[in-house]
């Protein structure tokens, strides 16, 4: 059998400080917009997830 | 008694060239060649044998012959539970699912078949009796066959909806395609290059039934499977973002898809979403309904 972790959020990446306290998956924090995107990339393709734009400096990295 | 094994041997023949016949190797490629038409086939000489088998038994007064009929839908069954397993184990290996709807589906199509071969050499055994002529019986035989084919023969896409494409556009982070939004996308990267190869297609319903025939999810998966195994796709395991989805358009029920084709050829990636078949089950007909549409249903 098949056991994988789905539909979960790995990681948060944000250069917002206030935008996100704390969690249950890991928060990363940036010095800025750049950052965050590369930083979400990387995670994203190690943990074959999918990086999603909250659209206010926040990503968020999904398994589907 | 050389009467009856003359009778078996021309309808085992009759059902065998019948399994040969309805064996189709297509660009699914399923049943994989050669190991998987082998299987079948000697599914089918199996069959062929135990619809054969009938009418010479019933005259030569052996009645615990003909209790071999009852191993038919055992026989039967275990090709579909057959065909279920297989694919279902190689699932989770698939880039794009099949999706369990379509793997019953084709299980379902393979019993079938089955079925076919059975009752054409059962046909073809009853016109040797009857006739004494053995070109009337195969002749009976072959129209049976190719009747019974197309009776199995399912519906298109193209059937029951307009197939066209769909303008793939982002509304902030949002991938639309038309006025449906398919889904979040986060990196820039991944953006352009959804821009670059995505191409939409939205599938208009042509009526009630249709709708809700497309709202299956099953449904959406078997078109999505059945177009990325024609026209490819540009997608890697660590690539999520690039899966082809589809979602409905709840006020009027269009199904938006996007697809990332290796053939960038929006006229291929149109004709086979319209060449993909309907599952059988996923067809409704709210249309025959006496709640919704007054019409006579069941009392």
């Amino acid at each position: 059998m098949n056991i994988e972790i789905s539909h979960f959020i790995m990681a948060i990446v944000t250069c917002e400080r206030d935008k996100v306290q704390s969690g249950f998956a890991p928060v990363f924090y940036t010095e800025n917009e750049e950052e965050s995107e590369k930083t979400a990339f990387l995670i994203a393709k190690i943990t074959q997830g999918m990086a999603h734009n909250l659209e206010n400096g926040v990503y968020i990295i999904v398994r589907h | 008694m050389d009467q009856f094994l003359f009778f078996f041997t021309i309808s085992l023949i009759m059902g065998v060239l019948g399994r040969v016949y309805l064996m189709r190797v297509d660009y699914r490629q399923y049943p994989s060649y050669p190991r998987g038409v082998i299987m079948h086939l000697t599914f089918g000489i199996i069959s062929a044998a135990l619809g054969s088998i009938a009418i010479p038994a019933l005259l030569a007064k052996d009645y615990a012959a003909v209790t071999f009929l009852t191993l038919a839908a055992e026989q039967f069954r275990s090709v579909r539970t057959m065909e279920r397993e297989n694919l279902s184990l190689i699932e989770d290996f698939e880039l794009v699912p099949r999706g369990r709807s379509y793997i019953e589906e084709i299980a379902k199509i393979f019993e079938g078949r089955n079925y076919i071969v059975m009752l054409t050499s059962l046909t073809t055994s009853l016109m040797l009796y009857a006739f004494s002529n053995t070109y009337a019986a195969v002749m009976v035989g072959i129209i049976i066959l190719v009747l019974l084919k197309y009776s199995m023969k399912g519906q298109r896409i193209e059937e029951i909806a307009k197939v066209r494409i769909g303008k793939v556009w982002f509304d902030g982070s949002l991938l639309c395609v038309d006025d449906v939004v398919i889904m979040n996308v986060g990196l820039k990267e991944t953006k352009e290059r959804i821009l670059k190869t995505g191409i939409g297609v939205v599938l208009e319903p042509v009526d009630q039934n249709a709708n809700i025939t497309l709202a299956n999810i099953g449904q959406r998966q078997a078109i999505i499977h059945d177009v990325v195994t024609q026209v490819g796709i540009k997608k890697d395991l660590d690539e999520p973002d690039f899966t082809p989805l589809a979602r409905r358009n709840v006020n009027n029920g269009n199904v938006a898809f996007i697809f990332y084709p290796s053939i960038q050829s929006e006229e291929a990636l149109l004709r086979a979403v319209r060449y993909a078949p309907v599952l059988e089950s996923a067809r409704r007909k709210p249309t025959e309904s006496g709640a919704a549409y007054g019409k006579g249903g069941r009392r």
